[in-house]
């Protein structure tokens, strides 16, 4: 079985992994990162995003070993020890959680939306959104969350 | 109003650990040297087993055990029950054919599980279940409801003719009939309403384990309601006694009524782990779930409404197919009977009223309750035939609404189809969602709207549901087989911190932050002094779980009642310490003092006491501070409101756009209004998804064609505006907070106004009707078939 290295929420990893394994089960079940999350089997709920490089991707569409030295970010490694990524903290602030199954995956979508769309509009945050389903919250607080979250992170660089 | 006391917007306590992806769900837990479990589903419909062969497929590596029937026969594993008997018109009490955890010979929908594979890996247990060789004879298949009742339709049970499980009624046929040879008008209409998948965002999991030392079975599983599964399981499947069976539900990701039921998942891991002795894990992939998860609604309706000539309803008749699909869920009988038919005066004086539902067993998943449960289908059709009555009429549908509205002074308000409503205005909903949607100046934007060639529709339609399903005595005597009480257990701890032990369950409801609101304020303690617990019956002593809206009208009224007593004995506590009368200590404002005077305890102080009786009237009263209540309700809650959507359709494409979506909701007392809109919103996208995009659809043969999100139309993001809410309280009556319910408002009204909206915007064409899901292709069909012909045609 191949062994595969990473970077993950800044740590180096590595695991020996069947070629089959998908980089979301290699955080899931191999180095125990449960925060991503498998609401789909045919890649179009989004609770597993995570950020590969500077991507925000759908972590059960890609193989782990085809993530060999990439840098990956998951919902684990965006707050500082206690203090919340500004995103966390506007999810909680407008309630855009409810159940919280969805929530790591449209968090992490959110940061890459913002970062290449630093002011986004409603219409905006809501297409961007398309690959992440909530059955809970009716995306309203969720959008309200994110045109939050993108305020406090402009307001932070 | 204190920052974070009854009525304050207080941000959750839970969202610290799911925003940083610490929640805990059950497929992230992990037993050591656990197993899994992969289940061998039935590709077709309707088919005999012949043979199970599962030689080949036991050799696989890391297979342990395959597990089919006879595994289960042999140990006297009993079936799925149902929990709620329905009689038949004739008084014969429903059909109830067996329920087999894994498939007796026969299976009868698409997912219906044959055989288990526990293996190393789930991977492993899932390619041995590939190589399991079954020998099917395929029996025809029937799916339609109209069609299963057919003389000569496949029969799905020999004891069932013509695959009718009952034949229900309820209410005043004489009555009914008489208002209607006096009618000056009657309405009727043919309506489906939708089949629905819930799709709770986490897929359904359990994990089962067995300690061989102490004989003590553990599931951790997807619940709403940790001790009816215990229950369940324990007594009818396993025969497990509860002392020796522990349920889990940790956090939950959805539930919508989904999860409330007992599965066959849960069963087969916890008898498993017992049979291989180690923890045995299963977790469904979102294609199990499609095919596994009990679905929603599926009815279709004929509905008559008799009108004099002011437009005052004098009678209603309604007849129901509602489809079970193959076996009984575990409430699935109650759902399009005692939810269903007892909601149809909504908010009307309608005198006379009587409905007849059949059930009917298809060759498809089965049905139970989805968010609402009966009562979206009721309140869809009322609001349907409604609005087409006022078209007919050429009345204004809001002046028809209220002509009809059940008066202000009139409660309590006793309805022709048994419930008695406490308490209401329905006429200021209306005006409030009407108001704050212009609908007085709607015509000039159809106007505009036309110019630009599309096809703009304003609609609205009121609701009222019943929440927190009650009495116990009264739910029993209609055939309930479960009591529907919950409880609460206050444990106040030596230095005054409390911990709340509630029956209930969250999953996304934010019962820790609002039952520790009702605690803080209660008790006039900081919030964060205060830990809610729930989800687990080793540490609760009894619950019946959350559903039906019923958390904060039920199970809030337990920890009132817990509340009370606490404070009750911290008074007798304080008057010993106090030495004064145990009637002039007053408590308020987290003290307990002497009326009058200055001289007061805190209430850590009392809860030290309690602890630590030094000073103390040991003869009469015992020490701690952990009390318990049970909560009986004396009646329903009845929520209600109005909702308003405008919409504009484009004719070229069939796309249906909303413009505005407007929601004025009576919940009674409020708690925690971040959270209520919260509910109110995510039950507003699942009306709107069931109006304009979901839609479960099995083909003739049985086969599950909207079997992933592929194919079924969950709502996204941009298939959604923002909504507009807002709320009116009149007091529940007979629960101490005078609260209401609010989970699932939303769903239950929405429908209605969408369609009424749709059908309103394409009323120049001369449509009356269209059944939902209004979808692209529904609309632009309609349209075509209504336009009048091109002279080059």
């Amino acid at each position: 079985m191949p062994t595969v290295s990473m970077t993950v929420n800044g740590k180096k990893v590595s695991g020996t992994v069947e070629p089959r394994t998908l980089l979301v089960q290699f955080l899931r079940e191999t180095l125990g990162l449960t925060g991503t999350h498998v609401g789909c089997d045919t890649s179009q709920c989004g609770a597993c995003v995570v950020d590969i490089d500077g991507d925000s991707v759908k972590s059960c569409t890609i193989l782990a070993v085809q993530c060999e030295g990439a840098n990956v970010t998951t919902i684990e490694g965006l707050a500082n020890g206690s203090e919340l990524h500004p995103m966390q903290e506007a999810f909680r602030e407008h309630h855009g959680l409810q159940c919280g199954f969805c929530t790591p995956g449209m968090i992490m979508s959110a940061v890459d939306l913002v970062k290449k769309n630093p002011n986004p509009t409603e219409q905006e945050i809501r297409h961007w959104l398309e690959g992440n389903l909530c059955r809970c919250t009716g995306y309203h607080n969720i959008v309200k969350a994110i045109e939050a979250g993108a305020k406090a992170m402009g307001a932070r660089k | 109003m204190s920052e974070t006391g009854i009525g304050a917007r207080v941000t959750r306590k839970e969202d610290f650990r799911f925003v940083t992806g610490r929640g805990t769900y059950t497929d992230d837990i992990n037993r050591p040297n656990q197993l899994w479990m992969w289940l061998l589903r039935s590709p077709h419909a309707h088919a005999r087993l012949k043979k199970i062969d599962t030689t080949a497929a036991a050799k696989m590596p890391g297979v342990h055990a395959i597990f089919t029937h006879d595994d289960l026969a042999r140990d006297n594993v009993g079936g799925l029950p149902c929990g709620w008997l329905i009689h038949s018109k004739d008084g014969s009490p429903m059909v109830e054919p067996p329920h087999p955890v894994l498939a007796a010979g026969v299976v009868r929908h698409v997912g219906d599980p044959i055989a288990a594979v526990i293996a190393e890996t789930r991977a492993q247990a899932r390619e041995a279940a590939e190589a399991i060789e079954v020998d099917y004879e395929v029996l025809p298949a029937v799916v339609d409801t109209r069609e299963a009742i057919k003389d000569g339709a496949p029969q799905i049970w020999p004891e069932a003719k013509n695959n009718t499980c009952f034949d229900w009624h309820l209410g005043d046929k004489d009555a009914v009939d008489k208002a209607f040879a006096k009618a000056a008008h009657v309405t009727k209409l043919d309506l489906v309403n939708n089949r629905l998948v819930p799709n709770a965002m986490e897929p359904r999991a359990a994990i089962g384990e067995y300690d061989v030392a102490t004989g003590e079975h553990t599931l951790w599983t997807t619940s709403q309601n940790p001790h009816v599964i215990r229950l369940l399981m324990g007594a009818f499947v396993l025969h497990i006694p509860e002392h020796k069976l522990r349920v889990v539900a940790p956090d939950v990701g959805g539930g919508f009524g989904s999860k409330i039921y007992h599965y066959a998942e849960e069963a087969l891991v916890t008898w498993a782990a017992a049979k291989v002795k180690r923890p045995v894990k299963w977790t469904a992939d979102r294609s199990e779930s499609f095919m596994s998860d009990a679905q929603g609604r599926d009815h279709h309706t004929h509905a008559e409404l008799a009108l004099d000539k002011d437009g005052k309803f004098l009678g209603l008749r309604v007849s129901t197919l509602a489809n079970l699909g193959a076996y009984l869920s575990t409430f699935s009988t109650s759902i399009p009977t005692y939810l269903y038919g007892t909601l149809l005066a909504g908010t009307y004086t309608t005198p006379a009223i009587y409905v007849e539902t059949r059930a009917v067993f298809t060759n498809t998943v089965p049905v139970d309750a989805y968010r609402g449960a009966g009562r979206p289908e009721a309140s869809y059709l009322l609001e349907r035939i409604v609005d087409l009555a006022a078209d007919e009429l050429g009345i204004d549908p809001a002046e028809l609404r209220r002509r009809n509205f059940i008066p202000k002074d009139a409660y309590p308000y006793q309805t022709p189809v048994a419930l008695q409503y406490d308490s209401g205005d329905y006429f200021t909903t209306l005006d409030m969602a009407l108001k704050a949607a212009d609908y007085a100046n709607f015509e000039a934007r159809r106007k505009e709207a036309a110019s630009r060639g599309k096809y703009r529709g304003i609609g609205m339609a009121t609701y009222i549901e019943a929440c927190g399903i009650a009495p116990s005595a009264v739910a029993g005597a209609l055939g309930a087989r479960a009591g529907l009480y919950e409880m609460a257990e206050v444990r106040v701890h030596p230095t005054g911190s409390v911990t709340l032990f509630t029956g209930c369950h969250s999953h996304g409801q934010g019962h820790e932050t609002t039952f520790a609101q009702l605690v803080a304020d209660r008790l006039g303690i900081p919030i964060d002094q205060v830990e809610v617990v729930h989800g687990d019956t080793g540490k609760i002593p009894f619950g019946m779980g959350t559903y039906g809206s019923r958390s904060l009208p039920v199970g809030g009224s337990a920890i009132v009642k817990a509340l009370d007593k606490v404070v009750a004995k911290g008074k007798k506590i304080a008057a010993h310490l106090l030495e004064a009368a145990e009637a002039d200590i007053e408590f308020k404002d987290g003290k307990f003092q002497v009326a009058g005077t200055d001289r007061a305890k805190t209430f850590g102080e009392i809860a030290l006491t309690a602890y630590v009786p030094h000073k103390y009237p040991i003869e009469e009263l015992e020490p701690g501070l952990d009390e318990t209540a049970f909560y009986d309700p004396k009646n329903f809650t009845y929520p209600a409101g109005a909702h308003v959507v405008e919409v504009e359709i484009d004719p070229d494409t069939g796309v249906v756009e909303l413009k505005g979506v407007w929601a004025a909701d009576d919940f009674g007392r409020i708690i925690n209004p971040m959270i209520v809109e919260g509910q109110v919103h995510g039950g507003l996208a699942q009306g709107i998804g069931q109006a304009l995009l979901e839609h479960c659809v099995y083909d003739d043969s049985g086969q599950l064609l909207t079997g992933s999100f592929n194919d079924y139309a969950m709502p996204r993001a941009d298939d959604l505006p923002s909504f507009h809410l807002g709320t009116n309280a009149t007091l529940c009556t007979h629960n101490p907070l005078g609260v209401k319910g609010c989970g699932e408002a939303g769903a239950i009204g929405s429908p209605g106004a969408v369609m009424n909206a749709i059908v309103d915007a394409l009323s120049p064409l001369g449509v009356k009707h269209i059944d939902m899901p209004a979808s692209p292709r529904r609309i632009w069909e309609t349209i075509q078939a209504h336009r009048p012909r091109m002279a080059a045609e």
